[in-house]
């Protein structure tokens, strides 16, 4: 495995005698989109400062590149750009302010001016670029946010709840603006985020952070789906998420190449090439191999059983389907298919049961 | 109603011809008043700069002491600095009583405070992420300052205004510790001090005439730069 570009070893941050945050460690790989969420007060604001050198923890270390960053904080942060949850502008024209971080590091004027104007126009706010900031629209402000950080052209792109406080379809098109320019980019991003989707539709992989503590860490389509705890599960919601190719899509039915499965999906619209499979466990009926289905959902994959965990009246049983797929039955049910780990299994779940999450760029 | 429009009538005539060294007296008056405010200009958005920014134990005991310091009296500041400055006083050696550069020092000590009770308020009025920001667009310490102070400018133009107001109309410092010696520490304040005394009103009116346009000349440019900036 390459080297982490900014890890976090045993750190603390303290306010008034109590622990805000502890993680003992933490790396973000070179490439990478790791989306950080949790509930607000989680601690998540706090975990992205500590990255961006803007708060020193209490106890514990930073590293760059494997590298402490004690005493090397300026020129480690003039490689990064934060874009932090308050849109902040300066009195000024919006592409000055865009160009306000290249200027800081000594960027000569002409090329900062078009540095900062290739970015104004990615983010389709060029037009505002000799307008004073005060007048500016919340979409607007935050586009001109995240272009200043990009005009930076930065080696690790921090980025705190972006999309904050912007209504539904403003939000929509950004989001989608911006897995573009990730993917296109490539940048190394920490994104912390409260909403579940943006992480799904962001990242390849997810922190939870829980009361200070990451509670689990790995990708997507794995903490979605099975999460190591109740707390971490009450707050993603426990349902299959799993990557997928699509490979055909006609008459609003996609199919789809699942871990070398071919399913089916309703689709609402076009759909880019990788998207994310969502499943809800009460979608999914599980049968004996051998047993007469009474299913009639078009898609039915065979499996083992790898985990059953008693949930109230249900019981959620994961089956390796190639991926983690999760099934929540009756109690009655499990009794009567004698599941147990180990067991052989059909699942099958309908077309218009699965939810499609676009993905950009390959994942 | 004689005595006002006599004294009115040679008013004007005075400021026509310049007569009582009514110009060396007025700029006397620009460059002790102008050289006071700079020097708390650097004292104040320093100072400020501090209290706004920085956690620490008795800051409101700082506050409050700003605070007392932008209402002290002239003449208590007068008498201080006449004690540190007096030939047996502590600063007695420097020979500076009597001087332009020690009504310079009391009108600082005046206006020092104003800036800096001024700027703390003008940059505690910024929000508080603002530096974080900077800090994260890759900006020093120095060029973090720089640019609050910056963006503050409207509310230290204020700070300007307000100090330079407070040190050109004081007069009981300037009287303790410069002495109203013609030539060398007169400004337009001691000078109408001293012209009413001896019943000479018509000096007086237009000294006074002058000192208040020169108060209003300076409001009415920071004024006009600061509705500029707010429209732009």
């Amino acid at each position: 495995m390459s080297q982490a570009k900014l890890s976090i070893r045993d750190v603390r941050v303290r306010r008034r005698g109590v622990d805000i945050l502890h993680v003992p460690h933490l790396d973000v790989l070179p490439g990478e989109v790791l989306a950080v969420i949790g509930p607000n007060g989680a601690g998540k604001t706090t975990l992205l400062m500590v990255l961006a050198l803007l708060e020193r923890p209490s106890q514990g270390q930073v590293l760059f590149e494997g590298q402490s960053v004690e005493g090397q904080e300026l020129p480690l942060r003039r490689r990064m750009a934060v874009v932090l949850q308050e849109v902040l502008l300066l009195r000024r024209s919006v592409v000055d302010n865009v160009a306000m971080g290249l200027a800081l590091r000594g960027v000569p004027s002409r090329e900062r001016q078009k540095r900062a104007l290739h970015w104004m126009e990615r983010f389709g706010i060029a037009h505002l670029a000799h307008r004073g900031t005060r007048n500016l629209s919340g979409g607007e402000a935050q586009r001109a946010s995240l272009a200043r950080a990009f005009a930076l052209e930065p080696e690790v792109l921090l980025l705190d709840e972006p999309f904050n406080g912007l209504d539904q379809p403003t939000r929509e098109g950004l989001l989608e603006e911006l897995a573009g320019v990730l993917a296109e980019t490539g940048v190394t991003t920490v994104f912390v985020t409260h909403d579940r989707d943006e992480a799904a539709r962001l990242a390849h992989r997810v922190a939870v952070l829980l009361g200070g503590r990451l509670r689990q860490v790995g990708p997507v389509a794995e903490v979605f789906a099975a999460p190591v705890d109740e707390e971490v599960a009450a707050f993603v919601g426990v349902e299959t998420m799993v990557p997928a190719r699509v490979v055909g899509d006609a008459g609003g039915l996609a199919r789809l190449e699942v871990a070398g499965h071919a399913i089916e999906a309703v689709s609402r619209g076009p759909l880019a090439a990788d998207v994310l499979v969502c499943l809800r466990p009460e979608d999914v009926v599980l049968a004996l191999p051998d047993g007469l289905s009474t299913s009639s959902a078009r898609n039915r994959l065979p499996g083992v059983v790898t985990r059953v965990v008693p949930a109230g009246v249900q019981v959620r049983v994961t089956v390796d389907c190639g991926f983690p797929l999760l099934a929540a039955i009756t109690r009655q049910s499990l009794e009567e298919l004698g599941l147990g780990v180990g067991v052989r299994v059909v699942a099958s779940f309908k077309a218009t049961a699965i939810h499609l999450i676009p993905r950009s760029g390959g994942h | 109603m004689d005595l006002i429009w006599d004294g009115i009538r040679e008013a004007l005539r005075i400021l026509g011809t310049g007569d009582y060294s009514l110009w060396e007296i007025t700029l006397r008056s620009l460059f002790i008043s102008g050289s006071a405010v700079a020097i708390s200009l650097l004292i104040g958005t320093a100072l400020g700069s501090v209290l706004a920014f920085n956690e620490f134990p008795g800051r409101n005991l700082a506050f409050a002491v700003v605070n007392t310091g932008m209402g002290l009296p002239p003449v208590v500041v007068g008498l201080l600095v006449a004690i540190m400055l007096w030939r047996s006083g502590p600063l007695g050696q420097l020979n500076l009583i009597y001087t332009p550069l020690a009504m310079i020092a009391a009108q600082t000590i005046i206006a020092a405070p104003i800036v800096t009770g001024f700027t703390a308020a003008a940059l505690r009025s910024l929000s508080p992420r603002l530096r974080s920001q900077l800090y994260a667009l890759g900006a020093s310490r120095l060029q973090m300052l720089w640019l609050i102070l910056w963006e503050a400018k409207l509310p230290l133009l204020a700070a300007v205004m307000a100090g330079f107001g407070a040190a050109v109309s004081e007069i009981g410092a300037s009287i303790m510790v410069g002495g109203n010696l013609a030539g060398e520490t007169r400004v337009l304040t001691t000078a109408v001090v001293l012209e009413v005394s001896r019943g000479e009103f018509a000096p007086a009116i237009a000294l006074s005439i002058v000192l208040l346009a020169l108060i209003f000349a300076v409001n009415l440019i920071l004024t006009t730069v600061q509705q500029q900036e707010q429209r732009s």
